[in-house]
């Protein structure tokens, strides 16, 4: 099978898989490439991880470059930093975005800053792996959907993979990077299937973002689950409505070009992102937009996220806050 | 005066009745959860029941205790309500967070149960604050912090006991030591073999209890109550302990066989306070069955009015962010709930 990737990349070989498995792969690929590649985290080797995503990779590395680590957050992203300062490609594993609370300092003021601080002498080539979201019932400390953070803070890159394809390429392209990069894993889309290039060298520039599918009267541009479920609703909505559809995948660097492009045509656009909407990745994409594309725009750009709660636990609470088709409908509805 | 008087023989049945409580809510909690009843995670306190029992029932009604993930021992030791917490455990209105906090994260701060917690090791920070408070305004409270072997790797939790040591706050640390960290052995996260050596960075009294003999460890915290209260600061527990089932239901085990539990079974809590308390004529066999009966029946009435209430309206999940009304999630809501029409 043969397909045209986000990346304008023509792609011979592509296999059905996961978003689980993709990420899995581009790790296994990635540690048999560069034998300075290396995983810290928690329960991430024989356990094969709590959410199943490092699966059998220590069988083929072995327990020094599948490394499980006590619960010692800040002192394995401290690690982490000091490791890829010397020589090493750290790839840290988070099991839940939520406490990366623990080890916030090692990100905001070492992470971040060692490169720029120390006059560009020290290279930083972490990624760290994290996963986010509502959607299992894990209640607020397991479900926050945080990247907006990292995406503000200056010498970090955070990129937020819609698809399997772009879960493969970006952390393909995130551990080859000899910057810092956050790659957050929704974890109630891992099951998600896609087409996935099986090239070894496959993989998508951070900075890019995809247009997954085409249309004229609007855009959506989304992250993660809600690519998904803005796709889904496109189609329902095909031949009353055409829905155009972008991947962001890169919040930071972010494709302001496509999203331009894409406005310049339907003269909408829809943002829809599951975290808080407050000073967030929406205003980001707006801000953007109005900035160089205003005159493109025939409406106001409309936002669909979390409306500055946290993810309650009862399911009952939980479908309210969680941004889904039904509320980028109505954000649709507004605007068209 | 203490929670319960080991001393009296009215006590003792108190704590076994507890320990059996404990049991029963947990085997029915896993139960439900693999049955799909009940969202989320559930990690269950089976086998280390006299933990939390032995501890709680050592302090004063009054005095606050901070908790874990695994939080549903401690809630039932400090007295909680078995229906309020099945209730929140199904996410209904009527559970200890209305439906919004869950297992992990049952509170009732009224009662110093400051909270279950999803973050491993968040907890002794919280139980030095609260001891803080009770030394700022001269009250005769103290804090004890229960959290894991797995915890003790994290930095705040070494911060928190320092910040008490050095401030001689009347807090208690008992880590419960049930030898993993979900699928990691103690040995893989710590350099010591005993965790209570922990106490000595701090120059406060540390050691090791049998965290399966509930008299043991009633008597520990005893001890370390009586220190913290009369104003000579911490202590350091380390409550030799285990944890029969898995980390979370569907948890596969690799990390230990059958006989590994059933070796810690032969020194089960409640076998042997039980014999205990039948040897020297408190309880006979037939009123523990009886209890036993009771206890059952008291987790069946809780699961079932807990099955029949009602779930929170879906407006409340706007409540609660702050104590002061703040325009933005007003207007966020109103948008969700007029466009997004009828939220099923
Ligand atoms: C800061 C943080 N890191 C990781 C986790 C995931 N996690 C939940 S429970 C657990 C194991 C905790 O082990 P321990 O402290 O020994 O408590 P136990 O589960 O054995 O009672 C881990 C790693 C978490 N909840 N919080
Ligand atoms: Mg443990």
């Amino acid at each position: 099978m043969s397909t045209e990737t986000g990346t304008g990349q023509a792609v011979s070989a592509t296999e059905t898989m996961t978003i689980r498995e993709a990420i899995r792969e581009a790790l296994r690929e990635e540690l048999a490439r560069d034998e300075d590649a290396f995983l810290m985290g928690e329960d991430i080797g024989t356990f094969g991880g709590v959410l199943s995503v490092t699966g059998d990779l220590v069988d083929d590395f072995g327990e020094e470059r599948v490394r499980d680590t006590p619960i010692s957050e800040a002192g394995f992203m401290g690690a982490a930093v000091g490791a890829a300062a010397t020589g090493t490609r750290p790839i840290v594993e988070i099991m839940f975005s939520d406490f990366l609370g623990v080890c916030a300092e090692q990100i905001l003021n070492q992470m971040a800053k060692n490169r720029y601080m120390f006059g560009g002498k020290a290279e930083m080539p972490v990624t760290v792996r994290t996963t986010e979201g509502g959607g299992m019932g894990a209640a607020s400390q397991h479900s926050g959907t945080i990247h907006t953070w990292f995406a503000h803070l200056p010498g970090v890159m955070a990129v937020t993979p819609g698809s399997a394809r772009a879960a493969k390429g970006l952390l393909k392209s995130a551990i080859r990077s000899d910057d810092p990069v956050f790659f957050f894993e929704n974890k109630d889309i891992y099951e998600q299937e896609g087409e996935v290039p099986t090239d070894e060298d496959y993989t998508i520039p951070l900075g890019q973002a995809s247009v997954e599918r085409e249309g004229d009267d609007v855009t959506v541009v989304a992250t993660q689950r809600c690519v998904g479920e803005s796709l889904d609703l496109a189609e329902e909505l095909a031949g009353e409505t055409s829905v155009e559809v972008i991947d962001l995948q890169s919040l930071y660097p972010m494709d302001t070009e496509t999203l331009l492009e894409s406005v310049e045509k339907t003269g909408r656009l829809i943002v829809a992102d599951e975290s808080p909407l407050s000073y967030g990745t929406h205003a980001e994409v707006v801000a953007r937009v109005q900035e160089r594309g205003f005159f493109s725009l025939d409406a106001p750009i409309q936002r669909v996220g979390v409306p500055d709660t946290h993810i309650p636990f009862s399911p009952a609470l939980e479908r309210e806050v969680m941004p889904d088709a039904d509320g980028i409908q109505a954000a649709i509805d507004r605007v068209v | 005066m203490v929670t319960i008087d080991i001393k009296a023989e009215s006590g003792q049945r108190e704590m076994l009745r507890r320990m059996l409580t404990i049991r029963a809510f947990d085997t029915r909690a896993g139960e439900l959860f693999a049955d799909g009843e009940l969202p989320g995670f559930v990690h269950l306190y089976i086998g280390e029941e006299a933990v939390g029992v032995g501890a709680i029932s050592a302090l004063e009604p009054d005095d606050y205790i901070t908790s874990t993930h695994r939080g549903h021992g401690h809630c039932i030791a400090k007295g909680l309500d078995t229906y309020q917490m099945m209730a929140e455990l199904y996410g209904k209105r009527d559970g200890y967070c209305n439906g919004k906090g869950g297992s992990m994260h049952i509170a009732d701060v009224d009662a110093g149960m400051l909270g279950a917690n999803g973050i491993v090791g968040a907890g002794p920070p919280l139980a030095t604050g609260a001891a803080l408070t009770a030394s700022y305004k001269d009250e005769d409270r103290v804090a004890l912090a229960f959290f894991g072997d797995g915890a003790v790797a994290q930095g705040q939790v070494h911060e928190g006991i320092n910040l008490a040591a050095t401030w001689d706050l009347p807090a208690i640390f008992v880590v419960e030591n049930n030898h993993f960290g979900e699928a990691t052995p103690v040995e893989n996260q710590h350099n010591v073999e005993h965790l209570s050596a922990t106490a000595e960075a701090y120059n406060i009294p540390g050691f090791t209890v049998d965290g399966m003999d509930v008299t043991a460890v009633y008597e520990a915290v005893e001890e370390a109550r009586a220190r913290a209260a009369a104003g000579d600061g911490p202590t350091f527990i380390e409550a030799d302990t285990y944890r029969y089932k898995g980390h979370f239901e569907g948890d596969h085990e690799p990390y230990r066989t059958k006989d590994d539990i059933d070796d810690a079974r032969e020194r089960d809590a409640i076998d042997r306070f039980k014999t205990r308390l039948v040897d020297a004529g408190v309880i006979t066999d037939a009123e523990f069955d009886d209890l036993e009966a009771e206890v059952e029946a008291e987790i069946d009435e809780a699961t079932e009015r807990a099955q029949d209430a009602e779930y929170p309206d879906p407006s409340e999940a706007y409540e609660d962010m702050f104590g002061a009304h703040v325009p933005e999630i007003e207007e966020f809501a109103a948008r969700v709930r007029t466009d997004g029409g009828e939220r099923q």
